[in-house]
């Protein structure tokens, strides 16, 4: 033949070494179709061809796991024979070209595997950034990105109960957009991604399969340049009737018993389907191309296989079954199209009008696909932005200048503006609504309760991979704990730049093994997650940015706690140290333009020891309310605890640290970002009782404060550092982010 | 007493309403799938929350032609309770059994939050064990629950007093600062004629508990039960 040359295998994203590989596989060349078929599979979004080998180093496994990573999502047990499923995935590179749609199909996807394990989705999280808010590209894709998440979720039924939000230039031309879905399911009604019983049939359900899409997983294993608009093509279209149409047809049909196994069409859509159920069941799969709803007409069987058309499922039923199968189906006013069978061979054979049209070993595209170990060098800057030197400079201002600032800033002003247009309290399970801490929502029927948390900090991870991702760990678990619940599984939302550079490879590298030694640390294992690399305009990588999504188990749903100070006149607490670490943090990057110096030591085993006290303390009911401390530091953190209380101030006296120079005392003991601290409030009563619990686990707790009174007031070594009404505080943070979006129109597509 | 929960596709508070409506009020509840045509018997019906139909016309414009809505219809001419939650607010708009409509919110954008929601008319069977005046909290979470209708329909409405729910800020006044979508007057649900079918963009269902931030909601779903059990009492049936 050959229509295969050298531009063909660019343009689809595949080597030649790769290609090598291909017709050894086949023992001969292949068609365009099977071309297809590989570089798709093979790409670095299907394949995790660059990760792997890191992934593989991540515990995955505990008494709790019910299902690791490799199916459509994990799932942890939770009691009384439930559990949680759950996985966080990315739509970065869609919502950059088309922010709405890109969003909302994010959403989408990661809700179709969830419901493809079995499990009704209860709950949705994202973890989201964007470039400065000063620039009206930034505040177009937050808007759009916004709606779009709302107008999936919120059309579907399906609360969103938290997240966070992070503005930084960084992601001015690579925004992330990281969902995580949160499901309810039985053990014994989890259902598997996978094909069995040579002669099964073979049944596509749900949307007609349109041009859409086509190559979408190529287009996310790309970096962006300037043509990228262009691509607007490959960006999805989503429809979330059909979808929630599909869930519960899906959820319907899972209860027949007359299913085999079920999997969401997604990235590299009937293609991964086919094979990847195939693959898992050690069988082959024999599919008529042509019986393929389609939207279009003159679809090739090249443009059926590659299409990523939103709202698909493949799924295999038990022979002799089909009606009961299809009825569910007709109930629902969906397709359900027999499109194929299952067979004893370990082929995917494809068929267009009768005719062969494409013959592949199934392990061979998702298996035997390459794996790389690429190199990876430490940068040659990396040593010099871990320098920091407080000496030559000074404050800003007065640090009541500099709470305010910080007050207004996007990364730490409340998110009430995205999280207005998030649905949090459809499916009447959401106890604690976004923005107070960490998502709760009890379980119906059951005592139990779950809380979910997503954290990451790219700045971090920018000057220390390593330690950036163990705090990513540490801070997504601790606001699991400051809930009050138990952490007990962990999905991670890989986010860097192009792993063909040698120093991005080696963030990669440096960001796994810290997840890896936070999580075992912490007994977190990783059941699945997502990888999302060539973050990547012209050339400028985003900050290396693990997003983890902890998910924590409450024993008892009623018993859990907000950040929010409950009453007046009760101590304040601060367990944990105040260390007054000023590097990567907010003061330094806002006030000073500064990102500079080692991120926050952490000591997991202090860390431990303080969440596990901070469970007990919530179970116990000895504290009122808990807050983990983080951007903005203490001070900031203390704010929180006042706002959303309806105007219950706080008075704090600080002894200032003595790690930096004197002009820096004030800021770094207010604003300084050390790990493994949370401000919990304590009635009067319990004080004695908390602060003997803090002895005997080990972990530094001092009364530090009282609430009560209108204002915050911090002082610091005996000076009044900060002093203003709670209500001027609030409206600061709380309109800071609207005020800049009031200029945008609104986001819709 | 049973409750008649309608379950379009697209619908996605009915098993909210289903769960307040028996696991939290006690009552007995049904959820009636749209291509059925009886209710079963029910001695009171909510239209849920959600998107009938994908609302891609207009909402609740494809809902109306459903097969239960002949039955609703028949239940609320025969003077049975009917009330439309959201979604089922606005299909009840566009089946006519409610006057107005519903346009794009005030700023365009979807608003989801607790607000304040004052009774203002207690003589409706879903308003009974009220106060007058009472200020209800209640989850909103709509893009269009904008309320609209020509000024002698709501001359009409106000002179009748079939406002039953307006959006107030947290004094209880009806103001501008209170109204979060731009509905006209801050009307927030309205009744009919014979005051048996109620609208309201607020979601009581998902304010019967206090752990989810307001238990005021389960007012409405009481008074339903109360208007029941005095019709029995008296020797009538509500529908």
């Amino acid at each position: 033949m050959s229509v295969i040359d050298r531009k063909v295998l660019e343009q689809h994203g595949v080597t030649e070494g790769e290609y090598a590989r291909i017709q050894e596989l086949l023992g001969r060349e292949p068609n365009m179709l099977e071309l297809g078929l590989f570089s798709v599979m093979w790409s670095e979004h299907c394949s995790y061809k660059s990760s792997r080998v890191h992934l593989k180093t991540l515990p995955t496994t505990g008494p709790r796991v019910v299902q690791g990573p490799g199916e459509n999502a994990g799932a942890v047990d939770i009691g009384d024979g439930l559990a949680a499923v759950f996985k966080i995935e990315s739509h970065n590179h869609p919502s950059f070209i088309e922010p709405y749609q890109g969003a909302a199909t994010g959403v989408g996807g990661i809700i179709r595997d969830i419901f493809t394990m079995g499990a009704r989705p209860i709950a949705l999280l994202n973890a989201l950034r964007f470039g400065s808010l000063e620039t009206p590209l930034a505040r177009r894709i937050f808007s759009g990105v916004v709606a779009g998440i709302g107008g999936y979720g919120n059309s579907i039924g399906i609360p969103t109960i938290g997240g966070e939000i992070v503005f930084d230039p960084m992601y001015a031309g690579n925004p992330l957009v990281n969902v995580l879905c949160l499901g309810l399911a039985r053990h014994d009604e989890i259902i598997k991604g996978q094909a069995s019983g040579v002669g099964n049939p073979v049944y596509y359900v749900g949307a007609r399969t349109g041009r859409d899409g086509i190559h979408g997983a190529t287009m996310a294993s790309a970096e962006f340049d300037e043509s990228s608009a262009e691509k607007r093509p490959a960006v999805q279209v989503g429809d979330p009737f059909m979808e929630k149409l599909l869930m519960e047809a899906c959820l319907e049909v899972m209860k027949t018993d007359a299913l085999v196994g079920i999997q969401d069409m997604g990235a590299a859509g009937l293609t991964c389907a086919t094979s990847e159920m195939s693959s898992r069941g050690n069988c082959g799969m024999d599919v008529e191309v042509s019986l393929v709803p389609q939207r279009e007409t003159g679809m090739t069987p090249y443009e059926i296989m590659l299409s990523e058309s939103q709202e698909r499922m493949l799924l295999v039923a038990k022979a002799g079954r089909e009606r009961e199968v299809e009825a569910v189906f007709e109930k629902w006013d969906l397709h359900a199209v027999r499109v194929g069978h299952v067979t004893a061979s370990d082929r995917v054979r494809l068929f267009h009008h009768g005719a062969l049209v494409a013959d592949v070993p199934t392990k061979a595209l998702t298996d035997e696909g390459p794996v790389y170990r690429r190199p990876m060098s430490r940068p040659s800057w990396q040593t010099a932005v871990q320098q920091l030197d407080l000496a030559p400079l000074s404050p800003p201002g007065t640090s009541q200048a500099a709470f305010e600032s910080l007050l207004a800033s996007p990364i730490i002003a409340s998110k009430r503006w995205a999280f207005n247009q998030f649905d949090h309290s459809v499916g009447t399970n959401t106890i604690a609504q976004p923005g107070t801490a960490a998502g709760v929502v009890r379980i119906k029927g059951a005592t139990q309760g779950l809380a979910v948390s997503v954290d990451g900090n790219g700045r971090h991870c920018y000057l220390d991979p390593y330690r950036g991702a163990m705090l990513a760990v540490a801070e997504a678990s601790r606001n699991v704990a400051c809930a009050g619940a138990e952490p007990i599984g962990g999905t991670n939302n890989l986010n860097f730049g192009n792993p063909e550079r040698p120093e991005i490879m080696w963030q990669f590298g440096e960001a796994v093994r810290g997840i890896g030694d936070a999580c075992r640390a912490l007994d977190v294992p990783i059941t699945g997650g997502n990888v999302s690399l060539y973050n990547e305009t012209e050339g400028r990588a985003i900050y290396p940015t693990p997003v983890l999504g902890v998910v924590g188990l409450l024993a008892d749903a009623s018993q859990t706690v907000t950040r929010v100070f409950q009453s007046a006149g009760a101590a304040v607490v601060l367990l944990g140290e105040n260390r007054g670490e000023l590097g990567g943090s907010e003061y330094l990057a806002r006030l000073l333009d500064l990102v500079q110096g080692e991120p926050p030591a952490l000591d997991l085993a202090a860390e431990r020891a303080l969440q596990t006290l901070v469970v007990s303390l919530v179970r116990g009911r000895l504290v009122q309310s808990a807050h983990d401390c983080s951007d903005g530091g203490l001070a900031v953190t203390l704010a929180e605890c006042t706002f959303g209380s309806g105007g219950i101030g706080v008075e704090v006296a600080l002894d200032g640290v003595k790690t930096v120079p004197a002009s820096f005392v004030e800021a770094a003991t207010l604003f300084g970002e050390s790990a493994s601290r949370v401000v919990v409030s304590v009635a009067d009563g319990h004080v004695a009782q908390v602060l003997g619990a803090a002895a005997s686990a080990g972990v530094p707790a001092q009364v530090i404060g009282r609430t009560g009174g209108g204002d915050i007031r911090i002082d610091v070594d005996g000076t009044t550092a900060v002093l203003l009404p709670v209500a001027a505080a609030e409206g600061v943070w709380a309109t800071a982010i609207g005020r800049r979006m009031q200029s945008v129109a609104a986001g819709a597509a | 007493m049973t409750f008649a929960v309608i379950v379009f596709p697209g619908s996605n508070s009915d098993y909210d309403a289903f769960h307040a409506a028996s696991a939290v009020v006690g009552a007995e509840a049904s959820l009636v799938w749209h291509k059925d045509t009886s209710l079963g018997g029910a001695d009171a019906v909510i239209l849920p929350g959600g998107f009938a139909h994908g609302d891609y016309l207009r909402t609740g414009a494809i809902a109306k032609f459903s097969p239960i809505m002949a039955a609703v219809r028949a239940f609320a001419e025969r003077g049975g309770p009917v009330l439309g939650i959201c979604n089922g607010f606005q299909v009840l708009l566009e089946a006519g059994l409610l006057p107005g409509a519903m346009v794009r919110n005030r700023g365009i954008k979807f608003v989801s939050k607790m607000v304040p929601v004052r009774v203002d008319a207690t003589d409706t069977p879903f308003t009974g064990a009220c106060a007058a005046g009472q200020v209800l909290h209640m989850p909103i979470a709509h893009g269009e629950g904008n309320y609209f209708a020509e000024p002698a329909v709501i001359e009409a409405l106000e002179r009748d007093r079939q406002v039953v729910f307006r959006y107030v800020d947290e004094t209880g006044q009806a103001s501008a600062a209170g109204n979060p979508n731009g509905s006209i007057n801050n009307i927030a649900g309205i009744c009919n004629a014979r005051r048996n079918v109620v609208g309201l963009m607020p979601h009581p269902e998902r304010a019967c508990e206090a752990s989810l931030g307001s238990a005021d909601g389960r007012l409405v779903l009481d008074s339903m039960v109360q208007a029941f059990a005095a019709g029995v009492a008296g020797g009538r049936s509500l529908a």
